[in-house]
């Protein structure tokens, strides 16, 4: 008899899945070793030392756009996540109303519009607003941030509210909980798992954007990523390999926690 | 008091529109333990999700004691549910379930504990008072339910279907328990049951319902005795459709001739004008209330086709000289030795005025 259909099995797909692999994780694999390279050059191994992890760590520039970094991650994670959920509960919460297509698509803007337009667009509005009010702090990049943070939230979030059994709101409404009270003790207990994952992605997204803050950012605001893309036009060394390792672990640890948290909570 | 009047619930516009209920009126008397019976789907989630407030009609008046339900949202009814799905809260053990209702009326923690326990005990679920709702079974799940919709004593407690997921010593045991908090608490009860028996038992008065209509209320002996038609006598309990000719009316019965030639006493359709003499009827007679007896003389008279033995009693299906199928049911009696065997010629008889004539 005739075995089902197996891509195991078909020849050339092993090849062609190695070669991915190998496309994907070889240059990190590479960038990672080179972090801990006692020489200067990011092409030739001289031995292992931590060197440039103390270096960097010592540099005050890295130190300043790290902290910036975190704080722009952190502040557009919690402005994107709290404008993700409304957003939801208004998309799938209410009785259908005129436009909420429109709405839902304009939610999900940023994952469509080329980033390179959006910076653009960013850049001539903020520029308008800061010859008007003088203002040249941080807000700038929060809000940039936060707007295409948002779709990141906002999707595991629509998604647990949507995968929620309406009678337990309607139950909480008919054991006496007004609409906010439904919400504080019955909706949002459930929607921490989604909430909490749409707050790590929006934060790691936040952490590596280059094109939006290169675009938005005054001057001496610079944040890892575009301290990284500056380096690169001087001097190459292993330091770059230790803040990006340093990044690249961040990024694994909250996209792996997100993970863990959607699976074990549902 | 629950007034409804006209109540109707059309879901979705145009070509896939579904009326659900339609033009539904009924009172409900306070404190009456008032059944919604019918086949699946015939509408009686969606009335009691109307009462309870989640649903909006798209017509009709709904009052409480006579003050207007429809106007306020489900937190300002004093009315509770028992859901189908039970809908408890997962993130909450079951002594916090049955406590929310309380904790949002903001009354004083010493009542809020004292009413759980109470509560726990009732529904025989104190040993697991700590437990989530997820690591406990269907029936206790359903009797968790029960507790937490009690527990804020609303004026009107609406059950969907409480019962159906308990086995039947637990399921009887509660029954009377259900009996025993309505005469103690004076709350109405809106009950939406599958089962006749449990209907037939339990009820003060039945609505019979059938596609999003109520096609008969009563008691349980004014349903079961006097079905108004074809539908309830055979929603409630088993029963024999014969047809028949009306004759003439006299007094409170109506006498009609059956398809062999015999005449006999009726009750007339409820709440009709007397079918016109001569007219054809429907006649519907209980199982139990015919017997077998020697074909010479009697009113009906077939074949035994077929006997089935279930223990209190016997079932025998006979199959009549108008090609119509007559099931009797007698009860089994010691001593009691059958006279009667498959293939054998029998006679039918009932008395006068057991026979129901139906609307058609
Ligand atoms: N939201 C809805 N949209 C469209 N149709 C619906 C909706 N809710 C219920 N219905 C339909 O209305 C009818 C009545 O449903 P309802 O839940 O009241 O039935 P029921 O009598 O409670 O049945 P059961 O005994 O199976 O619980 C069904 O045919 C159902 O498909
Ligand atoms: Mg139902």
């Amino acid at each position: 008899m005739r075995k089902g259909f197996d891509v195991r099995r078909q020849p050339g797909f092993t090849a062609i899945a190695m070669g991915c692999f190998i496309l994907l994780y070889l240059p990190i694999i590479l960038l990672v070793a080179y972090s801990f390279n006692a020489g200067e050059s990011i092409a030739i191994w001289e031995g292992f030392s931590w060197r440039w992890y103390a270096s960097a760590w010592e540099n005050e520039q890295v130190k300043d756009a790290t902290i910036r970094s975190l704080i722009l991650a952190a502040s557009s994670s919690a402005v994107a996540t709290t404008a993700a959920v409304l957003a939801a509960l208004a998309t799938t919460r209410s009785k259908p109303w005129r436009g909420q297509t429109v709405v839902f698509a304009m939610v999900n803007q940023p994952l469509m519009v080329p980033e390179i337009v959006t910076a653009v667009s960013l850049l001539i509005v903020f520029a308008v607003v800061k010859s008007f009010t003088g203002y040249t702090g941080l807000g700038y990049l929060i809000l940039a941030h936060s707007a295409f943070c948002i779709p990141f939230a906002y999707m595991p979030v629509r998604a647990r509210l949507q995968g929620m059994d309406l009678s337990l709101e309607q139950a909480g409404s008919d054991l006496y909980g007004t609409p906010l009270q439904v919400f504080r003790h019955i909706t949002l207990p459930q929607l921490w798992p989604g909430i909490l994952a749409g707050a790590m992605l929006a934060f790691v997204i936040s952490l590596d954007d280059v094109v939006i803050t290169e675009f938005v950012k005054s001057a001496g605001q610079d944040t890892l990523p575009t301290y990284m893309l500056g380096q690169l036009r001087r001097v190459v060394t292993p330091e770059i390999n230790a803040i990006s390792t340093a990044l690249l672990a961040i990024s694994v640890i909250m996209v792996t926690a997100f993970f863990f948290i959607n699976k074990t909570r549902k | 008091m629950i007034e409804i009047e006209g109540l109707t619930k059309t879901f979705g516009e145009g070509p896939t529109a579904f009326t659900a209920l339609d033009d539904v009126s009924v009172t409900i008397q306070s404190n009456e333990f008032f059944t919604l019976l019918g086949p699946s789907g015939c509408g009686k989630t969606t009335l009691l999700r109307t009462i309870a407030g989640f649903l909006d009609p798209t017509r009709g008046k709904l009052t409480l004691d006579g003050e207007d339900l429809l106007s306020k949202p489900p937190h300002h009814r004093p009315v509770n549910t028992v859901f189908q799905s039970y809908a408890l809260f997962p993130h909450m053990t079951v002594s916090e379930n049955i406590a929310f209702g309380l904790q949002m009326l903001k009354r004083p923690k010493a009542e809020i504990s004292a009413t759980v326990s109470e509560m726990l005990e009732l529904v025989q679920m104190t040993a697991m008072a700590d437990r989530k709702t997820a690591q406990i079974s269907g029936g206790q799940q359903q009797r968790v339910a029960l507790a937490r919709a009690l527990a804020p004593r609303p004026k009107v407690l609406l059950l969907d279907e409480p019962l159906s997921a308990l086995d039947f010593k637990l399921r009887k045991e509660m029954q009377l328990e259900l009996k025993r908090l309505q005469h103690e608490t004076g709350i109405t009860f809106v009950f939406v049951t599958h089962d006749q028996e449990e209907a037939l038992t339990m009820s003060d008065r039945i609505a019979v319902m059938n596609a999003g209509t109520i096609r008969q209320i009563g008691g349980p002996r004014d349903i079961y005795d006097h079905p108004a038609e074809r539908f309830v006598a055979d929603f409630i309990g088993d029963t024999n459709f014969l047809k028949a000719q009306m004759l003439s009316t006299e007094g409170a019965g109506s006498k009609v001739r059956l398809s062999s030639g015999a005449e006999i006493m009726a009750k007339p359709a409820q709440g009709e004008p007397p079918a016109t003499n001569g007219a054809s009827v429907t006649l519907a007679v209980r199982p139990e209330h015919a017997d077998l007896c020697d074909p010479n003389g009697a009113l009906l008279a077939g074949s035994l086709k077929n006997v089935v033995y279930f223990g209190t009693d016997t079932h025998y299906h006979v199959g009549l000289e108008s090609g119509e199928m007559f099931i009797l049911r007698r009860q089994n009696q010691p001593g009691h030795t059958q006279n009667w065997a498959t293939g054998d010629r029998v006679g039918l008889d009932f008395a006068p005025g057991t026979a129901q004539i139906l609307k058609d």
